[in-house]
């Protein structure tokens, strides 16, 4: 039986600043998670990805992360996504030092 | 014979120039990220978990002054106001933007410093002691040596397709401190019993994904020989060497799988052949690089000062003893300044912690300063009569932590806080381990412990010579740590050994203090450090500890 597919986002790193970005519905790229696309369907997340790997002038490195709904938006599954949307837990670097 | 080049200003400005081109191209789209990638890993730019990041080369992890200004410069105007000393003798920037980093490179030209990495498999940086020069023990100083090495190997034409990439340490002194028996060769200078100096050559150690410890491959190798030797050996590798698997083509498992003695044999007959081809000219390099590391002039001991402050400060007291080694001009020390005050990341030092260590080295250490694998920053030549003056600046500006080789001093690569191979964080383990026995004000009743920490399998923190080694790894999408013991970087160096099962994040800092209590009670007296008890008692009683508690909780459960 075909694994249920785990919905995805499209996230990359920005192409000047290196800072983590996800991709939106409206194909505008977001540094955060909650306004990125939750893509459900296998075939729409690969041309999505696709897309995204032809904008390098923008961004570096993208790849489809799993993801889940949350009351405000997407939200990371695994553990180095959740680092990806905040920043080194070390210093107030990063994402979180803006949030 | 070879003859040799040199990086010089006008090559390294000429990097700079043609990186600022590639750069321009990238952000205007004429580069992509596949042409652009390996010439931005060239010039030292990665792109790691949140940002980009520069990783800037310390040779022999000596710098002076100004060079360390320069860094709190660059740190100040285009990072985020720090550096991370790495265990690799490099510093790392963690926030360059793209379109700065061009200046960065130039700022780093202007004190004959670059990012430039030697890539591919060839021979790389040869690393030595971070006391080299200095310490009372040592049989002679290894950079000379070390630079000749350097100087062979650039753009030696035979060596630049070699099965993988090859690094080669030395150290002058019996207490080795460049872990010479982690590397694809590793040199310790000795002397004979007819007192020449020689080189015993080890042969295949490394760390990563197989650790290995570097095997004996010739006891003594006289200075005029080692060229020729070591050509041998790259020779009979670059020949032998796996290249049909990257992760079985480093020399370790050439010597694990062809057996020390073959390789021997093989060596020695390709050293008869090469060895008329060397002129002699090496020998004569060698006496003028020699000069270029000639020790500073030596002021006559004067330590009334010292002596003073030593018998009335405890602070002091306690500074010296933990922080200092013995130098070898009398009235001298070694001061290793500890960046690893409790429940900060290990190796990072603020723009204005490097100004303070820049003064310091230009008032009163004979303008040097020295970078250390384990991430400390050392002045290697200092009169006694000014530690008192050096303890009190350094208390000032928070760089005093009296804690060198205790459980706080802990090496911790980046892991997932910055690094884009980790599978788990390392430097929040290593700070919750210092912050928790500095609470316990135990650190200098448990004395000597190493523990080092990796974020993933590759072992940047040295994790298999740790006394006490914490790999962090991924376990079905959650952070879990192995514990391994009586890892040993030193002179008889050992890999450590894995207790068990691992341990969740929440749970590694608990797991370590309980051996470290093991520990405590276990030792025959406060002489028999963490090492020696294990060594004498194996891992039962420490397994013992990790593990029962934990077993006894299940059952009852
Ligand atoms: S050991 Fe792994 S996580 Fe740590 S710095 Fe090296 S590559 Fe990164």
């Amino acid at each position: 039986m075909p694994r249920p597919f785990t919905p995805k986002v499209v996230t990359a790193n920005a192409l000047l600043e290196g800072d983590v970005v996800y991709l939106k519905a409206d194909d505008g790229w977001t540094r955060r998670i909650e306004e990125a696309e939750l893509i459900e369907d296998e075939a729409i997340a690969d041309i999505r990805l696709l897309d995204a790997q032809r904008r390098g002038s923008e961004v570096v490195g993208a790849y489809l992360a799993d993801a889940k709904a949350g009351p405000n938006g997407p939200e990371p599954v695994h553990f180095r996504e959740a680092f990806r949307t905040r920043g080194p837990s070390n210093y107030n670097h990063g994402k979180q030092e803006g949030a | 014979m070879y003859s040799y080049t040199d990086f010089d200003e006008a090559f390294v400005r000429e990097r700079v120039a043609q990186f600022r081109a590639q750069v321009e191209r990238r952000i205007d789209g004429s580069l992509t990220e596949d042409e652009f990638k390996p010439l931005r890993l060239m010039n030292g730019l990665y792109l790691q978990l949140h940002a980009y990041m520069l990783r800037v080369a310390i040779p022999y992890g000596t710098l002076n002054g100004r060079q360390m200004r320069q860094l709190a410069m660059i740190a100040r105007r285009w990072d985020k106001g720090y550096g991370h000393f790495t265990t690799r003798q490099n510093i790392q920037f963690n926030w360059p933007e793209l379109r700065d980093v061009p200046d960065m490179l130039d700022a780093l030209a202007d004190v004959q410093m670059h990012a430039i990495q030697t890539s591919g498999n060839t021979i790389r940086n040869v690393t030595a002691d971070h006391f080299a020069g200095a310490a009372e023990d040592e049989v002679a100083d290894p950079r000379p040596v070390a630079e000749l090495i350097r100087q062979w190997s650039t753009d030696h034409p035979e060596f630049q397709f070699l099965p993988r990439k090859f690094k080669v340490a030395v150290t002058g002194s019996p207490d080795d401190r460049a872990v010479t028996a982690a590397h694809d060769i590793g040199l310790r200078i000795v002397r004979n019993e007819e007192g020449q100096i020689g080189y015993r050559v080890l042969v295949g150690g490394g760390l990563g994904r197989t650790p290995m410890i570097g095997k004996v491959l010739n006891d003594f190798v006289s200075e005029a020989d080692l060229l020729p030797y070591l050509e041998a050996i790259v020779a009979v590798y670059n020949l032998l060497g796996r290249r049909d698997n990257k992760y079985k083509a480093r020399i370790k498992i050439t010597v694990h799988e062809n057996g020390i003695e073959d390789i021997a044999a093989r060596v020695d007959e390709e050293f008869t052949r090469r060895k008329s081809l060397f002129s002699g000219v090496d020998q004569e390099m060698l006496t003028a690089i020699r000069a270029q590391f000639a020790p500073p002039a030596f002021e006559a001991p004067q330590t009334a000062a010292f002596d003073l402050a030593f018998a009335e400060n405890p602070v002091f007291r306690s500074f010296v003893d933990t922080n200092t080694a013995a130098h070898r001009a009398p009235g001298y020390a070694i001061v290793t300044v500890s960046l690893k005050a409790h429940g900060k990341t290990p190796g990072d030092a603020t723009a204005a912690q490097m100004e303070v260590l820049a003064d310091l080295a230009e008032r009163y250490g004979h303008d040097e300063l020295r970078i250390s694998h384990e991430q400390n920053v050392i002045l290697p030549h200092v009169a006694k009569r000014h530690l008192p003056a050096i303890h009190a600046a350094l208390s000032t500006a928070g760089l005093a932590t009296a804690n060198v080789g205790l459980v706080s001093d802990i090496i911790a690569c980046p892991g997932m806080d910055y690094c884009a191979l980790a599978t788990a964080r390392s430097i929040p383990v290593a700070q919750q381990i210092a912050t928790r026995f500095d609470e316990l004000k135990l650190e200098h009743d448990i004395g000597a412990l190493k523990i080092k920490i990796s974020g993933c399998i590759n072992a940047c923190g040295h994790h298999h010579v740790g006394h006490i080694g914490i790999l962090g790894l991924d376990r079905a999408g959650v952070e879990n740590y192995q514990i391994t013991l009586g890892g040993d970087g030193g002179p008889d160096a050992v890999i450590g050994e894995r207790t068990g099962p691992g341990f969740a994040y929440d749970q590694i800092v608990p797991a370590i203090e309980r051996l470290v209590y093991a520990y405590l009670d276990l030792r025959e007296d406060r002489e028999e450090t963490f090492l020696e008890t294990y060594r004498r008692l194996g891992m039962e009683p420490f397994k013992a500890a990790l593990y029962e508690d934990e077993e006894a909780r299940a059952d009852a459960a």
